[in-house]
């Protein structure tokens, strides 16, 4: 009891076009927006939705965002040299939501610091120099790695 | 596969206040599947209690600030917000940037969710009361509801509330813009935002002649000066929407109200169900044997609507 009479020539679920849903900011004391505006763009124009915080969030900030918005993906931008610090706390507040999310960051952030980085957790490191689409297919590869995890 | 159970649980826990079990459910309807369906049926037996306002104007006026901090006065536990924004007819993309100036007065404790329009025909039209209808059944409110003023669709899911809000600001237009606004007349409740720049009494002046030769039936929107960044002016316009929302009680407009909405909504699933057939016929072989036809100028558009239409009782139906 209780089904709604479910209309036999509906197309199929859509969830599979779904466009991906992702929360870009910059987290803490950190006021260099410039790119994250440029990569906002690109991401909209490569057909995503994007949840734009923009500057001085906080990992609870972001974490609450991502609940609300269902979103697939987080996008940091740190331009602070403070990545080592923070882009580690902000996986493990995702974690300890228990939200299945991947973070991604761009930004400035030396090459000698990546390994760090992605082994604390952080799904993709996108440096400066990135071409729209090599932020485009981090991204979606960070989202499609972490739905076939689950 | 997303069963019953599932459901149950996820009002269950967001009922209970968790905020992912909710933004679950909002996606769900979003995508206007099956679930979509199931979601809205389960959320239909709890809805009803919230008061729904809706808070629409011209892009750059200031509906967002005004609604962050209309849900940090509230005085409520749970105040909810649904943002809808365009996406982008080309790549379906969007860029739902109303947090930024929502999350400054985070006071609130709001939940805000970001909604785009996906484009889809008339899709918005049954996606915004089925989030509506969840935040609702969840415990939200109020629940404010902020388009974009332009385009019928987004003005009419905006004044489908309990209350409608229009925000103007200084200088957006004289008594005769005013008079042939159409977005105007909609309105419960005005808004003339940055009232903290030159002019705003004009606007208000020029608002209120509209108001004077309209026809009055038991209520005249208030006008309401606000400088929301400042939070100037919000508490008059929440004890505004608070004296509406009582008329609306005690006049038994409500009750008209809200059957009008339901009555208006139950169509729009119609359409949208049957649009998208029309989508579906038209992009499948003999839909597009038949508009080769018509590229070749063998057969005239009302002959091809003749031979595709599902409402043409002579075709077969789709499977």
């Amino acid at each position: 009891m209780g089904e709604p009479p479910v209309n036999a020539s509906l197309p199929p679920s859509a969830e599979t076009e779904a466009p991906i849903r992702v929360v870009l900011a910059k987290l803490g004391f950190d006021g260099h927006d410039r790119g994250l505006k440029v990569v906002a763009r690109t991401l909209r124009d490569a057909g995503m939705e994007v949840i734009y915080l923009g500057l001085r969030q906080t990992t609870d900030s972001i974490v609450a965002a991502c609940e609300q918005e269902d979103a697939d993906v987080i996008g940091l931008s740190m331009h602070n040299a403070g990545h080592l610090t923070l882009a580690p706390r902000m996986v493990q507040a995702v974690d300890q939501a228990g939200l299945d999310v991947p973070v991604v960051i761009g930004g400035i952030v030396p090459a000698d610091d990546v390994p760090t980085l992605t082994d604390s957790g952080v799904a993709a490191v996108i440096g400066p120099g990135a071409s729209a689409e090599e932020v485009v297919s981090a991204v979606k590869a960070s989202v499609s790695r972490q739905a076939a995890s689950q | 596969m997303v069963n019953h159970n599932l459901i149950d649980e996820l009002f269950d826990s967001a009922r209970g206040g968790d905020q992912r079990g909710l933004g679950k459910l909002l996606t769900m309807v979003e995508r206007q599947s099956e679930v979509a369906a199931r979601v809205s049926e389960r959320a239909h037996r709890d809805a009803g209690q919230a008061r729904i306002v809706g808070v629409t104007g011209a892009p750059g006026v200031g509906k967002s600030t005004i609604t962050g901090r209309l849900a940090a006065v509230a005085g409520t536990a749970r105040p909810a917000i649904l943002a809808v924004d365009p996406s982008s007819p080309l790549t379906g993309g969007a860029i739902l940037g109303d947090r930024i100036r929502m999350d400054n007065y985070a006071g609130s404790g709001a939940f805000i969710r970001s909604m785009a329009t996906r484009g889809h025909a008339g899709g918005l039209s049954v996606a915004v009361p089925d989030a509506v209808r969840v935040l609702d059944a969840a415990g939200c409110d109020p629940i404010f509801v902020e388009t974009v003023g332009v385009g019928q669709v987004e003005v009419s899911i905006a004044t489908a509330a309990d209350t409608a809000v229009v925000v103007v600001t200084p200088g957006w237009g004289d008594a005769v813009q005013a008079n042939k606004a159409g977005l105007l007349e909609v309105a419960d409740v005005l808004v003339v935002n940055k009232a903290d720049r030159p002019d705003a009494r004009g606007t208000r002046r020029d608002l209120e002649v509209m108001l004077d030769l309209g026809h009055q039936c038991g209520w005249r929107a208030p006008i309401v000066l606000t400088a929301a960044t400042e939070g100037e002016g919000i508490d008059d316009l929440w004890t505004e929407i608070g004296r509406h929302i009582a008329h609306l009680h005690r006049s038994g407009e409500l009750v008209h109200r809200r059957s009008r909405r339901r009555r208006g909504e139950v169509a729009d699933r119609i359409k949208l169900h049957l649009s998208e057939r029309v989508h579906q016929i038209v992009q499948n072989e003999s839909g597009e044997t038949v508009l080769e036809r018509v590229d070749r100028n063998e057969l005239s558009p009302a002959a091809a609507e003749l031979l595709l239409s599902p409402l043409n009782p002579d075709n077969p139906p789709e499977d």
